[in-house]
This record gives structure tokens, sequence and C-alpha cells, in this order.
């Protein structure tokens, strides 16, 4: 009798899920983003494709370490082919960048635009896009009828779209399945070696849809995402630079 | 109905083409020359050249030694067939029927056209006084045969040739009048056949085991025994579709309701002939006579109705109607081949390729601006802001692959911004560096990577780029200036942030 009742909550919880957004995973939907502590937090244990992912960022420096996450994420995203739009307002994202994170730089198309007002046109109607793999805006403000509207044209083209929020002074709840929050962490190098080590970001998950938020050090090498042990960055010796 | 020719044979047509554009060069003997085997040699001469002795073929070096202020022009290949074309489509206007006689003629098909000029003598010198005025030297004749009017305008005397004076006027021309082989020619000659009378009456069998059958038929055409056909050049009409309106049109529904009509008519036509247009515009003439023109344009050729009804619909609102609009014309100025869709066995992965991806652009140039869709390929410079070029299309590959070899930042400042530093001398990475009023103590530091300018470019001095890291983990890519020196004030410049 127990077990009957499980089943039936699982089988509900399931619908619930769907109705939400989230869609039921086939054989080659499921993207492998190599984030496997992270995807767990997810319901289903898969990363949503075709959501509203929103990023949150203060300083430039903080752009820069989303900016480079999302291109790792996008290197799987993009892996069978596709393009990516980026849609901005004050564009200082460099293409070359790109290719270090395994994405071919020409594969973007940046869309420039001066008034918030278009970039929100222009994020819709390239959502509604079946044929990108995913939509990076970078917008400051973005209300939460907005939020819905995007999340349903999302839910239909199953198209990605991460969000940059750029201006903290105008937070607030949109409709996005997962906020995510990237700060860079010192590199760190071999005993004894000069010069700066690969990007190391802390990321953290603060709000997820019916998931469990958290926090991972990640590494990006050897042209994938490397996710790190607790202990080991927080007791990373911060190495002086040899002067010389 | 009697047939009707007429050959004009353009004797200076290159030279001619060129004074037309220079008239100073009318009173000078000129020529044109193309290197052959290693030598420049002659290809065509004007008037006053010929008079001297020059004739194409001939190198330029004996040429100089006859005329040594001969001005000799380099031979643009080609030109003669483009300009027989040109003037093939203009003599459109005397007969409808216009074909391209390579190397330097035209033949019109007359037959019918020339009582509309008051008989054939006024038919052909309206042709030759309009081809005289435009500079051209030309010669013309008429005749019941292609090959007579032919041979009677490049040897004859008369120019019009009735039927029945056909065979008599063709027999004292000399054999080369009947455009046989130069090989078949030189036979002829060397035979002493110097008039067509000399072999015409000969038995065919006798002619044809000598010369072949290619004279043969050459003299037959000549005398119209046989056919001979023309391959007239056409015109294509303009893309262009025109909508009256028996009311004044106001709103912007019936503007929609006109461009679609009109992109209907437009795009049947487009894919019956496999054609996509690039870039069209509407014209809307109003009541008070006044002119509005909405222009849209689209990355790659279609005739997806549609699609650029959407692109135009962005627009309407651009078109004040005042009074009412009376008349649409929509014109396709830019028509393209159309790449065939072809229908895919199994679905591949979305993309650059995409129809959909094509069309979102067009909207979004279309509601933006040209300017603000951007896709970029690597540009063949060190330089960071020169390092990525525009892609003009989205068919647009890299010639060049993207480098890996050397750090780029992830955010790239449009303007180094000033930085303040502390830096031991002579070429260290800098202790610690102040932006925007905020310290940041380097903890790690890579570099120095030195990029030149490139002084074909601008002037100024080179930079020494440094990827630093500071105590918070922020990375930057800060650089020096030009050299070390004394003065360290508006030196180091902050130009980038790394992930």
């Amino acid at each position: 009798m127990n077990s009957g009742k499980a089943d039936i909550i699982a089988a509900l919880q399931r619908e619930i899920l769907s109705l939400q957004g989230y869609r039921a995973v086939s054989d080659g939907a499921a993207v492998n983003v190599g984030l496997e502590a992270i995807t767990r937090s997810f319901p289903h244990a898969v990363f949503p494709t075709g959501a509203l992912h929103e990023f949150l960022t203060e300083a430039p420096e903080h752009t820069a370490a989303t900016g480079g996450f999302i291109a790792g994420l996008l290197a799987t995203l993009m892996q069978r082919g596709g393009a990516c739009i980026w849609i901005s307002t004050s564009r200082r994202f460099f293409p070359p960048a790109l290719k270090m994170f395994g994405v071919e730089p020409d594969r973007f198309i940046f869309v420039d635009l001066q008034r918030e007002k278009d970039v929100l046109w222009a994020m819709e109607e390239s959502l509604k896009c079946e044929g990108l793999s995913a939509v990076i805006v970078d917008l400051a403000g973005m209300t939460f009828t907005q939020s819905r509207r995007v999340q349903l044209v999302v839910e239909q083209s199953g198209v990605t779209c991460f969000l940059l929020r750029t201006d903290p002074r105008k937070l607030n709840t949109i409709a996005s399945v997962a906020q995510w929050k990237v700060r860079p962490l010192p590199s760190l190098l071999e005993e004894g070696m000069p010069g700066v080590g690969f990007p190391r970001w802390n990321v953290e998950l603060l709000k997820v849809r019916n998931g469990q938020p958290g926090a991972w050090k990640v590494e990006w090498s050897a042209g994938q995402f490397a996710m790190l042990p607790e202990q080991l960055v927080s007791t990373a010796p911060d190495q002086n630079r040899k002067a010389g | 109905m009697e047939k009707r020719y007429v050959a004009i044979w353009f004797r200076y047509l290159v030279t001619d083409w060129m004074a037309r554009r220079r008239p100073v060069l009318r009173k000078t003997p000129f020529v044109f020359a193309a290197p052959v085997h290693g030598r420049m040699t002659i290809t065509a001469v004007n008037r006053l050249a010929e008079v001297t002795g020059l004739v194409p073929g001939m190198p330029v070096a004996d040429a100089k030694a006859i005329e040594p202020g001969l001005t000799v022009f380099d031979d643009v290949p080609g030109l003669e067939e483009k300009l027989l074309r040109t003037l093939a489509e203009w003599c459109i206007r005397f007969t409808p029927v216009a074909a391209i006689d390579a190397p330097d003629g035209i033949v019109l098909d007359a037959s019918g056209c020339a009582h509309l000029w008051g008989g054939e003598q006024a038919y052909l010198d309206e042709i030759l006084t309009k081809l005289k005025a435009a500079g051209f030297d030309a010669r013309a004749a008429m005749a019941g045969t292609v090959g007579a009017a032919w041979a009677v305008s490049r040897f004859g005397e008369k120019n019009i040739i009735a039927d029945d004076e056909l065979m008599a006027t063709l027999l004292p021309l000399p054999p080369a009048a009947l455009r046989p082989d130069p090989a078949v020619l030189l036979k002829l000659q060397k035979l002493g056949f110097h008039r067509i009378a000399g072999f015409a009456d000969m038995p065919r069998a006798v002619l044809r085991r000598r010369f072949g059958e290619d004279l043969l038929v050459r003299l037959s055409q000549a005398l119209g025994q046989a056919e001979e056909f023309l391959r007239p050049v056409y015109i294509n009409p303009p893309y262009q579709e025109r909508l009256n309106c028996l009311e004044p049109i106001q709103t912007a529904t019936g503007i929609g309701i006109a461009i679609d009509r009109l992109l209907e008519t437009l795009c049947k036509r487009l894919e019956a002939e496999g054609k996509g247009l690039r870039t069209a515009a509407l014209k809307c003439f109003r009541v008070d006579g006044k002119m509005v023109e909405i222009n849209v344009a689209v990355t790659r050729a279609s005739h997806h109705r549609e699609h650029l009804y959407k692109l135009f619909e962005q627009k309407i609102s651009a078109i004040e109607p005042a009074l009412g609009i009376e008349l649409f014309v929509l014109e396709a100025p830019q028509v393209e081949e159309v790449e065939h869709e072809q229908e895919k066995l199994w679905a591949s992965g979305p993309g650059l390729e995409d129809a959909a991806v094509a069309e979102l652009l067009d909207r979004l140039a279309g509601k933006a601006g040209e300017g603000a869709v951007r896709r970029f390929l690597p540009g063949e410079h060190y330089w960071p802001e020169r390092s990525v070029t525009k892609a003009l299309s989205l068919k647009d590959k890299p010639a060049s692959g993207w480098r890996l070899d050397r750090p780029r930042p992830v955010l790239l400042l449009p303007h180094p911004e000033e930085v303040e530093v502390t830096a031991p001398i002579p070429d260290y990475p800098p202790m610690l560096f102040r932006y925007r009023g905020r310290l940041h103590q380097i903890k790690k530091a890579d570099g120095p990577e030195r990029i030149e300018r490139e002084w074909w470019i601008d002037g100024g001095e080179h930079r020494d780029y440094y990827t630093v890291e500071d105590e918070q983990g922020g990375r930057y890519w800060l650089f020096r200036s030009g050299h070390y020196n004394e003065d360290q004030r508006r030196q180091w410049f902050i130009h980038g942030f790394f992930a």
C-alpha cells in the first residue's frame, strides 16, 4: 500500500515538473555539461536546457568570470553545431576568448542595441527561433511579467536563455529556473611556478526551482570543467609572486 | 514573310570605346596590347594608328619604331564581348531580335521593321547615325540572308541588297566574305580563288572533298539555300510590381494588404525563376504628389513571402500616408540565385545555415539597423582592437583559425583605461594597481607579451601586456605603453578582464 502511495506521489511530482517547464528527458536530449555535482542539484539530475537561467554580477571581474562559465556551458550545448546570439546594450565581450572555452567564436552573433526595450524585443524574437542553441542577454532590469513571458517562449522553442543581470540595484524575483552567482577565485599553481593558473570560480546556485541550492568550486582546465574538493581550495596557500 | 537582316560591323570597337571615355584620344594614334609568348602584341588599333600601317598581331616594339608617339593600353579580356552585348541590347530599339556576332559585329533580324522608319535606307541611316553620334565607327548592310548581310557589310560597296541581286553582289566578293575557317581560307587563296565567282558554280562534291562541308554550308547560307539561326540577346525585365488603388489608401491595414498582394506576385515570379531577392524597396506614391519609400534587406536571397512580409510589417509605421496612397510599386533591385533547400532525411543540428536563423537576423537588422547585428572572424592582426573583423555574410568562414597560444580576456574595454601602479623597474609586472578607486594587490602575474604597433596603420608606442591576478582572484589584463621611463604617470592602462 505504501509503495503504491509513493508511486502516485512520484508520478504527481513528475507531472508538476513537466507543467513547470521541465521536459521529459529523452535519450539524446540530456546534455552532460560536465558538472555532475551541480547537475545533481537540479530535478531529475538533468541540467535544464530550454529554460531561463539568471546570473548575478556586480563588478566587471564577476561579469568576466560569469562569461567564462557560460562559455564553458555553451561548449557542450553547441557541440552538435549551432549558433548563439548575444544581445546587449554595452557589449565588452571579446570574441577570441571564447575559443579558450571550446566554442568557435564565429558561430556567435552579437546584437548591439541602444535601448533596453529593444533588448527585450530582440530577446523574445531570438528565443522563438529554434535554430539557435542559446541566447545570452545582458540586461540590467527585468520585471516578473517580462520574465514570465520569456519563460513561456522558451518552453515552446526549447532554446536556452542565459540572462546576465549586471545591475545589483535592480534585483527582483523573476521566473527563472535557476539563479547563479559566479565569482572568481585565486588560481592555484604548482609550487614555485611563476605565472597565473587556470581560471577558477566559486559557483553558487542561489535558487533552483524544485532543486537544492549550493556552492561549488570549479576550475576550467584542459578544455573541461573540473570540480574541486572543498578543502583543497580553502587551504590553498596564498602563493606570493616571485619578484623577477 | 520576306526575311531581312542587318549586319553591323564595328571596325574599331575597343578603341572607339576608349576614345568615348577619353575624348582627347580621338586625335592621337593608340593601340591595345596584350602579352603573347612573353612579348607585347597589338590586339586592337584605332583609325589613326591603322593609317600609319599598324595592324593587330604586330609586336608593340615594332609599332613604336613606326610610330614613336604611340600610346599603348593594356588589353582588357572579355571587353569586346561585353561591349557587343551592351550594343545588342541597345539595338533592341530597332528590332526585337538582335544577336551578337563575335568578335566585332551585331546581326539584327529586321524583317518587318524597316517601314516604321520609312524604308530600308532610312532605317540603316538611323542606326548608323545614332552609332556615329555615340562615337562608334560602324558599317552596316541589309540583305535577305545573314551571310549576305555580313559579307556586304565587310566587303561590299552598296549597303542594301535586294533578293534578286543577291547572287550578282556576292560573286565578285573575296572568299573571306563567306566566313570560312582560316585554314580553308588560306587554302582557297593558295589555289588562286580570289573571288567567290571562281568556285561558286563548281560541283559540290568537288568542293566538299577539297575544302570540307563547312564552306558549302557557308555558301548555301549566304545564298539563302540553308537556314541560319540567330541567338538573340534577351533583356531580363526588371523585378518590379505595381498596384494601383481605386481609392487612396490611408490605413496601416490597407498598406499591409497592398504589400502582401505585391509580394505574392513578385515571390511567385522569383520562385519560378529560382531566384531570391536581397533588397527590396516599396515606393508609395501619394495623392499629393509626394513619394514615400521603405527598404528592407535580407542576409540571404529569399522568396519567402511570409518572411518578407514580416520585414515590411516592421516598417509600415514609417509610411506617412497623408491624404492617401494611390500607387504602390515594389522593386527588387538586387536579385540573386537562391540555394535550394534540400529535404533532410535526418535532422542535423541547428546552426548558421538554418533558414530560421537567417530570417531572425533579418528581422533584428530590420528593427535595429544594419550595423547592430554582427558576427566576427579572426583578423590577421596582433593588435587587440584589430584582432577581430566583421563577417560580411553568414556564409563567411574564418580564413585562419582562432588563436589559442596567447591569453585573451573575456571582457575587453573599448578604450584602455588609465590605472595607477607601483611597479619595479624596468620590466617587471606591477605589485599593486588602483583602478576606479579600488586598490588591487597583485599576487600572481604573467608576461610581458609585447605587441608592436602596426606602423603602416597608425603610429605610437608599443604595448607590454601583463596578465595579473589580485588577492581576490580577479584576473586583469594590464599594459604599459612604451618603454619604461622616469615619468611613470600616464603609462599604465587596464584593457580587459579574464574569466
